[in-house]
């Protein structure tokens, strides 16, 4: 390693301050085995061969300059793409011992496992107890104290149970932008997922949403595990056990977060992350 | 000096230009202005002399009698079936049909029913049902209203199905919601305004239609509630009164019009009322 490049790396290290501090140790084991994964929208091939580890109960992020497949590959996961035709995937992506991406797949009780939260929040047109049942209705069976249970249990999950408690009758559509997105998360969880895909799920908020939300997925994931797209490298440095970066459909690099920041392997991740492009 | 100057004035680089572009603006913006009033006027004008008559008239002929005395049942029935059927239509058009070839045909064809002249169904509904039974009837009025009611609902729908966000639609199916149930709890909830808007338009529409009702329920001078004879209804009353040489039929014609005329009103105020409950 030359001069200039420690230097760069020691500026990078020098950006990340604090974070730099979350353990480069053990990974945990894989969760979900994404092995030779392409994707195609129509004939343009937007995910070139994806190999990648997501580790259990750890926060996953996934890092690279726009149109670089990342948002792509997590909605392979829960098989968004199945609602466009022209949108395919092949290869493998292995959630206990099932491949996500095979054709027999039951994409609903495969959507109950893995949840998502997307960009912008999404309230549904109904109450805020309602936002929260109907997704557990599809699933289960719960008497009314059961879901008075669980709608409490998801809301507290997701921080925001003080907040709403007084008005869960109300309609959901009154909920400043991070509440409502913290909503949303509570609906993903009520439905008791494996996996929570994120995608961007603070670029539509203020610093201080984004900061509580941030907060709530480090809490999240001793129960589950998390993939977080995001444009905010810092965010990244911040949320993430294990980054990967992804450029124009290929993984580049993927290693433990404290290691990506300090110390990447590839030339091309270290200019991403120092600013070279992006 | 240059820096206090572009402070001031901006990036204007010579002071009369931008005085006489200025002046231009403001006269172009007055003409605009003056034109948009006038032509608000004229239209505000014949509307209201259109309503001012129809109450003056209208008044004079209402009077108790006109509820009690026969020949003047409500007329338009039976649109309300076809609003379901309309709606499913809008659905299948909105949620399903993205593309297609039938999708395509069954849009193209409800376009052309929306803005075919009403007279042409009444006449495609004599010869279904008219025609082959000898007889005209309640029901086949109702039949070419409903007709009416289709392409009306089915545009609305499928417009109201398609403004919904994306988003939206992809939030309820990343929880494991089936398509169904997506459409019925989600995205109806969301157009329900617009969908409500629709229907009741529809109705006020065909409250209003005459020409269809000539060939099918013809018109009845006495109160009849059997769907299988003529039967009487506001518009078609209205056509045969204000035609006639007697003076009182005319009055009569006057007050039937102001009955549609508010009761078209009122179903359009009941619809915002209810519209404005729901949220």
């Amino acid at each position: 390693m030359g001069t200039t490049t420690m230097n760069e790396t020691n500026q990078a290290q020098a950006s990340f301050g604090g974070v730099a501090a979350r353990s480069a140790a053990a990974l945990n084991q894989s969760r979900i085995s994404i092995r030779n994964l392409d994707f195609y929208y129509g004939s343009n091939k937007a995910l070139k061969g994806i190999n990648l580890d997501i580790p259990d109960r750890q926060v996953t992020g996934m890092i690279g300059p726009s149109g670089c497949g990342k948002s792509t590959l997590l909605r392979v996961l829960n098989r968004m793409y199945d609602l466009y035709p022209g949108q395919r995937a092949t290869g493998e992506a292995i959630l206990d011992g099932q491949n996500i991406v095979g054709k027999d797949t039951d994409l609903n009780a495969l959507r109950a496992r893995i949840g998502m939260v997307f960009q912008k929040p999404t309230p549904f047109p109904m109450t805020i107890y309602d936002n929260i049942a109907f997704g557990v209705r599809l699933h289960e069976r719960l008497n009314k104290a059961e879901m008075d249970e669980r709608v409490e249990w998801s809301i507290s999950r997701a921080a925001l149970w003080t907040e709403v408690k007084d008005r869960l009758n109300t309609s959901a559509m009154g909920l400043s932008g991070g509440q409502q997105q913290r909503l949303c998360i509570a609906r993903t969880i009520a439905v008791r997922p494996d996996v929570i895909l994120f995608d961007e799920p603070t670029s539509a908020l203020d610093p201080i949403s984004t900061l509580k939300i941030e907060e709530l997925i480090d809490e999240l994931k001793s129960d589950f595990t998390i993939v977080i797209v995001t444009h905010n490298m810092q965010q990244a440095a911040r949320c993430a056990d294990q980054v990967a970066f992804f450029y124009i459909g290929e993984l580049v690099e993927v290693g433990p977060a404290a290691q990506m920041f300090t110390a990447p392997k590839e030339r091309r991740t270290q200019e991403y992350i120092t600013g070279r492009f992006g | 000096m240059s820096a206090t100057a572009i402070g001031a004035v901006g990036p204007s680089k010579d002071q009369r230009v931008s005085k006489s572009l200025g002046r231009r603006r403001k006269l172009s913006n007055r003409i605009v202005s003056v034109l948009c009033v006038l032509a608000t006027v004229i239209g505000l004008v014949f509307l209201a002399s259109i309503l001012f008559t129809l109450f003056w008239l209208g008044f004079n002929g209402l009077s108790l009698t006109v509820f009690t005395t026969s020949t003047l049942p409500p007329g338009s029935n039976g649109g309300l079936l076809n609003a379901m059927i309309g709606l499913m239509v809008g659905t299948y058009l909105a949620e399903y049909a993205q593309g297609s070839a039938v999708g395509n045909a069954v849009r193209f064809v409800s376009d052309v029913l929306l803005s075919a002249p009403s007279i042409l169904i009444g006449l495609f509904v004599y010869e279904l049902m008219v025609s082959p039974w000898g007889a005209f009837s309640g029901l086949a009025g109702s039949v070419a209203l409903a007709v009416i009611v289709i392409p009306i609902v089915v545009r609305t729908t499928e417009d109201m199905l398609r403004l919904i966000p994306v988003s939206l639609r992809e939030a309820a199916v990343a929880l494991g919601a089936p398509k169904w149930l997506v459409i019925t709890k989600i995205c109806y909830r969301a157009a329900k305004d617009g969908i409500m808007t629709g229907i009741l338009l529809a109705v006020a529409r065909i409250a209003g239609e005459t020409a269809p009702l000539l060939f099918t329920s013809l018109g009845n001078l006495n109160w009849s509630l059997n769907l299988g004879k003529p039967m009487a209804s506001l518009p078609v009353t209205i056509y045969q009164y204000a035609g006639s040489a007697f003076q009182d039929w005319v009055q009569l014609a006057w007050a039937g019009a102001l009955l549609i005329t508010v009761g078209v009103l009122a179903l359009n105020i009941l619809a915002r009322l209810l519209l404005r409950g729901g949220k």
